[in-house]
């Protein structure tokens, strides 16, 4: 009795559609597993969102001023009053500098000697010294860019009040695409891609590692299900759990957030599955190589940090050593990050971003393939 | 036997049985000793905010001497690889396909203007989707431009001073590495991961098997069993955490300004606590996909984003703020740093300690008391 090729793709799909009901069972049925797939990524969401911005307001800032000339006053009036400086003490000798930074209390401390205005006058630099907390060399450098151009402010007033030239050049400065600078639209798109590798990689972790546990891994195998159906099956809760999850990250982003939805949507569609795919295909190959469900957790974890790390999410791929910008391509994160800021912000469209959607794919292939040779090569 | 005997007793089988758990599945060896290398190795490489290498594209429109000793003081600077475009259409185009970074565009008007002294605009484009990256930028330009405005005054004959100048003096980093603030950093991340999952897991594991109740039913008590598991693995974490700061140390050549013994207190305090914290999700997940879903969630991305390592906690909003209390990382992060970078200040490091001291207890109290409960 010979079947058509339409009675076995049909039997073929009856039997994936079986396994993944399962799978989603397996995940679903628990109250605890659901509750860990949907409240955590809303948490996160909202307070990564508010959390992870360089921007600085507020700093806590000590003022030395042993001059009392109305220039001083208002030099130190326009930090103090500036929405990034927070006045937290004023000191009257150097002895106070010391602990009010080694304890943390304040960042900077400025510092204006006495002879600030008489030098001011007399047309020579007056000097303000800053006293920066280096802990933190990232603030630190952004404290003293703020300050700066405070200064800068001043200096330009000054030379108009008193009839000085304006400097011979100036600079236009322009920024593309976030014309304000804000962090929080750099950060909350990354979240996206996160958060949505996060929960892929955990799903689908743990999938065959538990199952070899339990020892019905092996009784799967015995099952008509081919190799290729048991990855498809195995795969396609991971798909629909990371879709589901990335757009309700997407929708929080623009509706909550208020990021700029500036490109296409079909364009991060495309660039989504492509890069839930891969995570789904890395999650798999780790699971298939752990035997028990420990190490399938070791090898999520081993993969979602540096993958976080290395994608560019907080700290730009450009600044790290040429080797490890090498190891950054095979990073599917990497990929989807550009994608989303791209749409996001930049206004992409799916043309555009060919460049970025091949090297997911070719991720998700090589990974799934991986899996699906481990399924039947990998037995104690 | 005396209680006291008994309880040694059982103390010590319960922390052989451990011992050999360990040494039997080698992930987790893996998690305590090669994951903090890795870790350590791939962050410190990886993870750096200092900018290098900005790729600039430079638009000149009519090139004379002015515009050649302005080119010229971007191309001497290390900040930027200066890129030369000759229309600005195509700097546009390369800024849009991530090819430049940013754009300095010097219009045809440039040097007539600079000569009449009415201030010859520079037009600058940064592309600012990252944010912080782009001000980096931006304050990196305006230096360049300082510099050359300068050296543009003494060719004329004349001094250029700024009405205020302004004397940065950084303490505790004067080069302003980066790396030197963000390893003490990764240290803390790195053993929060070890602490938790170790613990998470592997208790986990038990109550999924059903050995939990196995164990109860000796006469073994409760904070027996929890000491027996910790002890373990508590010297299985140290063991990676005097790894991180040996790397830290040779490798990274991160100093150290504090004492050693005052950082060993310190990171034994805080294993203490990341321990009880794994403890304490692994009672109240039931499986091993729950535990290690909420040792990810509840340690790894807090200490990430939530502790001060990378992020400015002041500057976050107050309600955020009040959640970073409660995130152990933060207090150990801002030891490690002072410890690493200031030195032995004590106030900074007794008032961090204290607040780790009553987390643990919190914690373990936790623990216990949820472990009691689930028997019923």
């Amino acid at each position: 009795m010979k079947q058509t090729l339409q009675q076995s793709l049909g039997q073929s799909w009856q039997r994936i559609l079986a396994l993944s009901i399962k799978e989603l069972l397996a995940v679903l049925k628990d109250r605890r597993s659901r509750i860990v797939l949907v409240v955590p990524p809303i948490l996160q969401l909202l307070v990564f969102g508010y959390a992870a911005t360089f921007d600085l307001n507020d700093i806590p800032v000590a003022v030395y001023n042993e001059d009392r000339s109305a220039p001083a006053r208002e030099l130190v009036a326009r930090v103090v009053g500036s929405p990034h400086f927070h006045l937290l003490a004023r000191i009257d000798n150097d002895a106070q500098i010391a602990p009010l930074i080694d304890n943390r209390e304040v960042l900077v401390v400025l510092r204006l000697g006495q002879r600030f205005s008489a030098d001011l006058y007399r047309g020579r630099p007056a000097r303000v010294q800053l006293i920066i907390d280096g802990r933190n060399s990232n603030t630190a450098l952004l404290v003293q860019g703020y300050l700066r151009s405070i200064v800068h402010e001043f200096n330009l007033d000054w030379a108009r009040r008193h009839g000085q030239p304006p400097p011979p050049a100036t600079v236009e400065v322009r920024s593309w695409f976030n014309s304000n600078l804000e962090s929080r639209w750099f950060i909350v798109p990354g979240i996206v891609g996160l958060l949505s590798l996060v929960i892929t990689t955990i799903v689908t972790a743990l999938s065959v590692a538990r199952e070899r546990e339990a020892g019905t891994f092996d009784q799967l195998l015995v099952t008509p299900l081919r190799p290729v159906e048991i990855l498809i099956g195995k795969s396609i809760p991971g798909i629909l759990i990371g879709l589901f999850e990335g757009s309700f990250i997407l929708l929080m982003a623009v509706v909550w957030f208020e990021v700029p939805l500036s490109g296409s949507l079909g364009a991060l569609y495309i660039g989504m599955f492509l890069f839930i795919l891969s995570g789904v295909g890395i999650g798999l190959m780790i699971s298939s190589l752990a035997l028990t469900q420990q190490q399938g957790m070791l090898g999520a974890f081993l993969f979602v940090v540096p993958a976080v790390i290395l994608s560019g999410f907080a700290t730009p791929i450009e600044n790290m050593p040429t080797v490890v910008q090498w190891i950054t391509y095979a990073d599917p994160l990497r990929y989807f990050l550009v994608v989303l800021r791209g749409v996001f912000l930049e206004g992409n469209t799916a043309p555009m971003l060919v460049g970025y959607y091949w090297p997911m794919a070719l991720i998700a292939v090589v990974n799934l393939g991986f899996a699906a040779w481990l399924f039947r090569h990998r037995m104690n | 036997m005396t209680p006291a005997a008994a309880t040694r007793m059982r103390l010590r089988a319960m922390i052989r049985k451990e011992s050999l758990q360990i040494l039997r599945d080698p992930s987790s060896i893996a998690i305590a000793f090669v994951m903090p290398v890795f870790l350590l190795l791939l962050f410190g490489y990886g993870v750096s905010l200092d900018a290098k290498d900005i790729r600039l594209a430079l638009v000149v429109e009519q090139a004379d001497a002015n515009t050649a000793s302005l080119s010229g003081a971007f191309q001497h600077s290390d900040f930027f690889i200066p890129l030369a475009y000759r229309h600005i259409r195509q700097a546009e185009q390369a800024l849009l396909a991530h090819d430049v970074d940013g754009i300095v565009w010097l219009r045809s008007d440039f040097s007539s203007r600079l000569l009449r002294g009415g201030s010859a605009p520079i037009g600058v484009f940064v592309n600012g989707v990252n944010a912080n990256q782009a001000r980096i930028t931006e304050g990196y330009i305006q230096g360049v431009w300082q510099v050359w405005l300068a050296e543009y005054a003494r060719e004329q004959g004349r001094e250029l001073e700024p009405p205020v100048a302004l004397e940065p003096r950084i303490w505790f980093n004067a080069a302003v590495r980066s790396r030197d603030f963000l390893i003490p950093g990764l240290i803390a991340i790195i053993m929060t991961l070890i602490g938790a999952m170790l613990t998470s897991m592997v208790v986990a594991r038990e109550w999924e098997r059903g050995t939990m109740e196995a164990l109860m039913v000796t006469p073994i008590r409760i904070w027996e069993i929890t000491l027996g598991k910790l002890l373990p693995y508590f010297v299985l974490g140290m063991g990676g955490m005097l790894m991180s700061v040996a790397l830290a140390l040779w490798l990274f050549e991160v100093p150290l300004r504090g004492s050693f013994w005052v950082l060993l207190c310190a990171s034994a305090l805080y294993m203490m606590v990341t321990l009880g914290m794994g403890l304490l999700i692994s009672t109240v997940a039931r499986s091993q996909f729950v535990a290690g879903q909420v040792a990810l969630v509840a340690t790894f991305l807090p200490a990430f984003i939530l502790s001060g390592f990378l992020f400015q906690i002041g500057s976050m909003p107050t309600v955020i703020q009040g959640i970073t209390h409660v995130i152990p990382a933060r207090y150990f992060v801002a030891i490690l740093q002072t410890v690493f970078m200031a030195g032995d200040i004590w106030p900074v490091l007794l008032t961090n300690s204290a607040a780790l001291l009553l987390m643990m207890i919190v914690f373990l109290g936790l623990a216990q008391h949820n472990a009691r409960k689930r028997l019923d």
